[in-house]
């Protein structure tokens, strides 16, 4: 299944190491490593279960690994694969199976020193594991309530878990080494010293902690600033120099104000600008920026749903194109409407402008490009267009494309 | 109507200002301006307009806190939202704060003049954008939601045909006279819907509305 998946991320050919819960069986390990080493998943389990086999040391490289490498950014929101526990649980009972199989067949494998090794490194685990979390290393808008559920409600009995593996694991391995009983004293000493130190100087960890917090919120604050200190600069400073420059050309500065605002929502609203795919709404925007810039006729976009560009819409976008070129040409309106619907049956179009109109009837004579690029191009994609004009309210025209066809 | 609409302007730009105010001063009776929330407030509550023209983003909360802070005490008072900004959050925040209508500062003065009049007769004022907003997320919560949530007003949570006729005229760039002339309505007719969707746009209970308005922010789309 990963190799199904694969395509998908193709951008970026040697995937760096991430773990995909998305698509593991327990935490995603597997799947990462499969990735990063792009070799099968089921491979990569095999391998796994088979270290864990010997012995049990697999388990705690697995703990290690999950605690360790950050999840995928673009697994992070995705459920898990519905019925992975199912699975695990299987493949540890398998695990376990071939474990008892061979303390039974009496290998001399040391399960003393093995196990409180395998228990404590979990436990470990456990305990690494907020402090690597992705959300941390990279900073990402996170919603208050994910933040706290995420670093506080759950992260206490991880710890506390952790911990107790740990000391468990310590304790077991001291008395299978058999230094536990003259080992009483000296934690006792080490304790009361522990604890001391800790009076000492845990205050002042504690506002060391806090003023490094409070710094280094500072310190992103003061770099989003100058990100957009930057931004105004490079944009907005540099249009309304254009703008002082150019005071005596009423049109040209409105196309720069114009220009300069459309640019400045885009970044607002966090839109990235795509080239590669577009959408019908994003293609239709485009084109009305394009005819704005080369006309300087405002044109109002409003669209309703959206979905992605085929043949037949690409030509609607054409033919949409050619209609608002028409009326930011000849109709000497102050501003042009665009209004786009996409539902999943039909797409329709409606460029409207305020002109001068004309007789419909007179269009094959003196307007061949409507003929020509709207109306014929329109019925090449087994589309409609109709042009509905009054002279003195302005024109209509009015693009329509079933998308059954549409994949 | 026999007076001019006493209109009150409430932005916090004071080049904005007073552009506006040279523009409606003809038209309109413009008794005051404010540049802040609690100013706007003051004014408000001691000239009585008839017409609030409110700037959307503001500090201390903006033209929400305005009307919030006076819809209650003054009923008579009515908001029209102006706004530059086109994000979707914002313009349903202001309607369902209790705006009845929402422009883009880009408006041309003969527009505006004709909006604040619609606003003071009691009627309802949609931007094409704004109409496209309303169709698209009732569209949205049509299509998101198959298993109808019986304790909602279903009434509220749908527009009727003809009103998403109306409004998909508006969005197209016609006024609401040519709209009646191509539905073979009146004008009245035309202004009831655009306010019985005004109604349902404040009323409706369903929080879809303004987790679409977010969503529309947040996700940018992907081309699938």
């Amino acid at each position: 299944m990963a190799s199904a998946e694969a395509p998908l991320e193709q951008p970026r050919s040697p995937a760096p190491l991430r773990r995909r819960p998305e698509r593991g069986l327990i935490g995603g390990v597997c799947a990462g490593m499969a990735d990063h080493f792009q070799v099968e998943v089921i491979v990569v389990r095999l391998l796994m279960a088979m270290i864990v086999a010997i012995g049990g040391i697999g388990v705690a490289v697995y703990s290690l690994a999950w605690a360790l490498i950050p999840i995928a950014p673009e697994s992070e929101d995705l459920p898990r694969r519905p019925g992975a526990w199912r699975e695990a649980v299987l493949m540890v009972l398998g695990v376990v199976g071939v474990l008892v199989g061979l303390r039974l067949s009496g290998l001399p494998i040391g399960y003393a020193v093995v196990w409180p090794l395998v228990l404590g490194v979990c436990g470990m685990a456990l305990v690494w594991r907020p402090t690597v979390s992705p959300s941390s290393s990279h900073p990402r808008r996170v919603s208050l309530r994910e933040f706290a559920s995420r670093s506080g409600r759950i992260d206490v009995p991880r710890l506390v878990l952790g911990a107790l593996l740990v000391a468990f694991a310590s304790a077991s391995l001291l008395h299978t080494v058999g230094v536990l009983h003259s080992l009483g004293k000296a934690i006792g000493a080490v304790a009361i010293i522990a604890t001391m130190l800790s009076l000492l100087v845990g205050p002042w960890v504690v506002r060391l902690g806090r003023s490094l917090a409070s710094e280094r919120a500072a310190r992103i604050r003061e770099q989003e600033r100058a990100e957009v200190a930057a931004h105004l600069h490079d944009s907005v400073l540099q249009t309304l120099a254009l703008i002082q420059k150019r005071a005596g050309d009423p049109r040209e500065v409105a196309g720069l104000a114009r220009r300069q605002e459309r640019e400045l929502r885009h970044w607002l609203l966090e839109r990235p600008t795509r080239t590669d795919h577009d959408s019908v709404a994003t293609a239709l925007e485009r084109a009305a920026a394009e005819v704005e810039e080369l006309h300087r006729v405002p044109i109002e976009v409003v669209t309703v749903g959206d979905g992605p560009l085929d043949d037949g819409l690409e030509a609607m976008v054409q033919a949409a194109r050619e209609a608002m070129t028409n009326a930011a040409k000849f109709a000497s309106s102050a501003h042009v409407d665009l209004y786009a619907e996409v539902e999943p049956e039909r797409v329709e179009v409606f460029v409207r402008d305020r002109g001068v109109g004309f007789d419909p009837g007179a269009i094959p004579t003196d307007r061949r490009g409507v003929r020509d690029s709207i109306i014929a191009r329109m019925e090449r994609h087994h589309g409609r267009a109709s042009v509905h004009s009054t002279p003195g309210e302005g024109t209509e025209v009015e693009l329509v494309m079933e998308r059954s066809s549409a994949a | 109507m026999s007076s001019q609409p006493r209109v009150v302007i409430v932005d916090d730009h004071h080049l904005f200002r007073s552009g506006v105010r040279a523009e409606l001063g003809d038209e309109l009776a413009v008794v005051g301006d404010a540049g802040s929330v609690s100013e706007a407030v003051a004014v408000i509550v001691e000239q009585r307009p008839d017409v609030v023209l409110l700037d959307v983003h503001m500090p201390e909360g903006g033209g929400v806190e305005v009307i919030s802070r006076i819809g209650a005490e003054q009923p008579s008072v009515r908001f029209l939202a102006l706004s530059v900004s086109d994000a979707a959050e914002d313009v349903i925040a202001v309607i369902r704060a209790g705006a009845r209508g929402y422009v883009t500062k880009t408006i041309s003065a003969s527009e505006l003049v004709e909006a604040v009049r619609r606003v003071a007769g009691g009627d309802a004022v949609f931007s094409p954008r704004l109409a496209g907003f309303v169709l698209d997320a009732f569209a949205a919560d049509r299509s998101h939601d198959e298993a109808p949530s019986p304790q909602a007003d279903r009434e509220l949570d749908q527009l009727t045909p003809r009103e998403r006729e109306v409004l998909r005229h508006i969005a197209r760039g016609y006024m609401y006279k040519e709209i009646a002339l191509r539905l073979g309505i009146s004008t009245k007719t035309v202004e009831a819907h655009v306010s019985a969707v005004l109604r349902k746009l404040q009323l409706s209970s369903r929080h879809e509305l303004s987790r679409w308005a977010v969503q529309r922010r947040l996700v940018s789309f992907d081309g699938t």
